[in-house]
């Protein structure tokens, strides 16, 4: 089986000369799909950074990225907005919703700048929301929502495109044990439904739910276990 | 992505936040209006001192006794000075000395207080002169007649007044056919000239016209004319015109040293020039006041749009890091500042045409096309300009370096 993600000798580096900070040391990470990884570290392990990196967020200094098989680091601005539109749902820590913009408008963002027709667009909304359980709440902006509900719009906006691969960048960081505890249960089905799933986090919580434990300390991976309790 | 849907997109936009929406149209609106209004001002102004001259007669040309200047030699060479005659009009007339010459009128200038019963008025204008003076002067007649060569002949005492005088002899009644005594001299009203205005001045409907053998002979006496007004045949040889009066007049009054004339001529057509580059030099300083308003709504728009864009910097990363292309966002900052640069622009020219019906320091302004599409294409550049410029910066960082800002 291909690997959904595979990144190889990644560098990045900030700022030059002796002053210059390795966020990124040589990291090497494969991920087959319907993998559950968790990466786990201290601040400043570069977990971040690798994370923005895997999402086309943000541009390594040197090495190879290869999304499904296609090289990312030397695409041009326009086809990485369309990796990721299509290949990548993306979550974060602050939820990032789309101010002042119901819950309904920020799912269909992503299908909009992909030119879905706005009947399918909004089938489709409906039912990613539903999908996290927030049907009744479709009209509601986000300052309207509890953390763990803007979360859950943030989950179905990033599963709405049907993409391969979720990448969560500490989800649960701003959220109580509850909101967590609905969350990673969420995360569970997707993965079960066969989606890769990429956590990044510091609560061991949150890591005992994944299949897969990566360790970074200092731009480097320090340990890639999996986790036994939850590999069958 | 449609164009529809962006256009949806940057009209969300600007309804989020209506306040800031609300204020850069009140900028642009503004800056629009006042740039009209204020050169309409200039040129409603301008064409109110033309308009006032073109009813003066710019065919005209008025000579006049000259006085010399002052001291000495003034003085010395003034008994040399002959007075303006009526031979002098008669020999302007002549059709084969001064081919660029229509007709030309005498006059002679009483000042006298009309009065009729207990009414009285003093004309501004009380003149002795020829049926062709109503021509050459402009001057048309509202009510009843002129009077003709006949009367003048015949030295009868009948009159054509002036609006301002009528009213003050005769209220709303009709003057014609009625008596005024002028002088002590009875004149009777045979007309009423149409309403002239005042040329700024003087009110020219202050005014007595009667034949000037019948003024002469009752109230200035039988000296110097007060001036002649000769009329060219077009404006155009005006300046030929002006050449046979110098050439006939310099004959008839011996003048030797062309600098030293005992008359002088006044051009209504060099009048007009000096007051309309007058007024056009109001009109471009008003312009500049408004380029300035312009310049000062334009950089607010400039400041509204910067902020917008940076207060939204982490939007725009958002947008980015869902899937949204460069093209997109970008095509939305600049539909929204289209938007608002065109309504603002729109309620600018509304306002300025409303404006312009007002009269504004006495002044009727009279719009003038081009500045409306340049106040209103001056406004959307702007617009265009700075809300794409910092819109085109921001949609090209990296996702995750827009979604740091704060």
């Amino acid at each position: 089986m291909d690997p959904v993600i595979d990144v190889r000798g990644a560098v990045k580096q900030y700022g030059a000369g002796d002053a210059s900070i390795f966020a990124l040391d040589g990291v090497d990470l494969t991920i087959y799909p319907g993998e559950y990884v968790a990466i786990m570290g201290p601040s400043g392990s570069g977990k971040s950074t690798l994370m923005n990196i895997m999402g086309a967020l943000d541009i390594m200094t040197s090495g190879e990225y290869f999304l499904d098989g296609i090289e990312i680091s030397s695409m041009n601005e326009s086809a990485l907005s369309v990796v990721r539109g299509r290949r990548i749902g993306f979550i974060f820590q602050s939820f990032n919703l789309i101010p002042k913009t119901t819950a309904l408008a920020n799912v269909e963002l992503p299908l909009a700048y992909q030119g879905v027709k706005a009947s399918e667009r909004r089938k489709r909304a409906l039912a990613a929301l539903d999908v996290v359980g927030l049907k009744d709440r479709v009209n509601h902006e986000p300052t309207e929502l509890s953390g763990g509900q803007q979360q859950r719009v943030a989950v179905a906006r990033a599963l709405v495109t049907r993409p391969a691969l979720l990448l969560a960048d500490e989800p649960t960081g701003a959220l109580d044990s509850k909101s967590t505890a609905d969350l990673l249960d969420l995360f569970d089905r997707i993965n079960d439904a066969g989606r890769t799933v990429v956590v990044i986090t510091h609560e061991d919580e949150v890591a005992h739910r994944a299949k897969r434990v990566v360790r970074m300390r200092d731009g480097k991976i320090a340990s890639d276990t999996l986790n036994p309790g939850r590999v069958a | 992505m449609s164009l529809l849907e962006i256009i949806r997109f940057a009209l969300r936009g600007l309804t989020t936040n209506k306040l800031r929406t609300t204020l850069t149209t009140l900028g642009i609106a503004i800056g629009v209006s006042s740039v009209i209004i204020l050169i309409a001002v200039g040129n409603g102004s301008s064409k109110q001192i033309q308009s006032s001259i073109d009813k003066l007669g710019t065919n005209t040309i008025t000579i006049q006794q000259s006085f010399g200047g002052f001291g000495r030699r003034a003085a010395a060479t003034a008994s040399a000075r002959k007075p303006l005659t009526i031979g002098d009009a008669v020999a302007l007339s002549d059709p084969t000395k001064a081919p660029d010459i229509k007709q030309t009128a005498p006059v002679a200038s009483a000042n006298a207080t009309c009065s009729v019963g207990t009414n009285t008025s003093t004309p501004g204008t009380f003149d002795g002169t020829w049926p062709s003076w109503f021509e050459a002067s402009n001057t048309s007649i509202a009510k009843g007649t002129y009077f003709t060569n006949d009367d003048v002949t015949q030295g009868r005492r009948v009159a054509v007044i002036g609006n301002t005088t009528a009213t003050d002899l005769f209220g709303t009644a009709s003057p014609i056919g009625q008596t005024i005594r002028c002088g002590g001299i009875p004149f009777t009203v045979i007309g009423t000239t149409t309403i002239k205005g005042s040329n700024g001045f003087q009110d020219g409907d202050s005014l007595v016209v009667a034949p000037i053998t019948a003024v002469q002979r009752s109230l200035t006496g039988y000296g110097g004319l007060q001036s002649i007004v000769v009329e060219a045949k077009s404006a155009g040889v005006q300046d030929l015109a002006q050449t046979e009066i110098n050439t006939i007049m310099d004959a008839r009054h011996k003048i030797t040293n062309t600098n030293n004339r005992d008359y002088r001529t006044l051009n209504q057509a060099s009048l007009l020039a000096t007051s309309s580059s007058n007024s056009s030099v109001f009109t471009v300083l008003l312009g500049v006041v408004a380029a300035i308003s312009l310049l000062v709504g334009g950089i607010g728009i400039t400041n509204i749009m910067l902020v917008s864009v940076i207060e939204r910097t982490r939007e725009i990363g958002i947008r980015k890091a869902i899937g949204a292309p460069k093209g997109a966002i970008l095509m939305q900052f600049l539909v929204e500042a289209t938007i608002l640069s065109l309504v603002g622009g729109l309620i600018g020219v509304l306002g300025g045409f409303i404006g312009s019906h007002f009269k504004i320091i006495g002044v009727q302004p009279a719009i003038v096309p081009g500045s409306v599409f340049l106040a209103f294409g001056v406004s959307v550049l702007i617009g265009l300009f700075f809300g794409g410029y910092p819109a085109s910066r921001a949609a090209s960082l990296r996702p995750i370096e827009a979604l740091r800002h704060e």
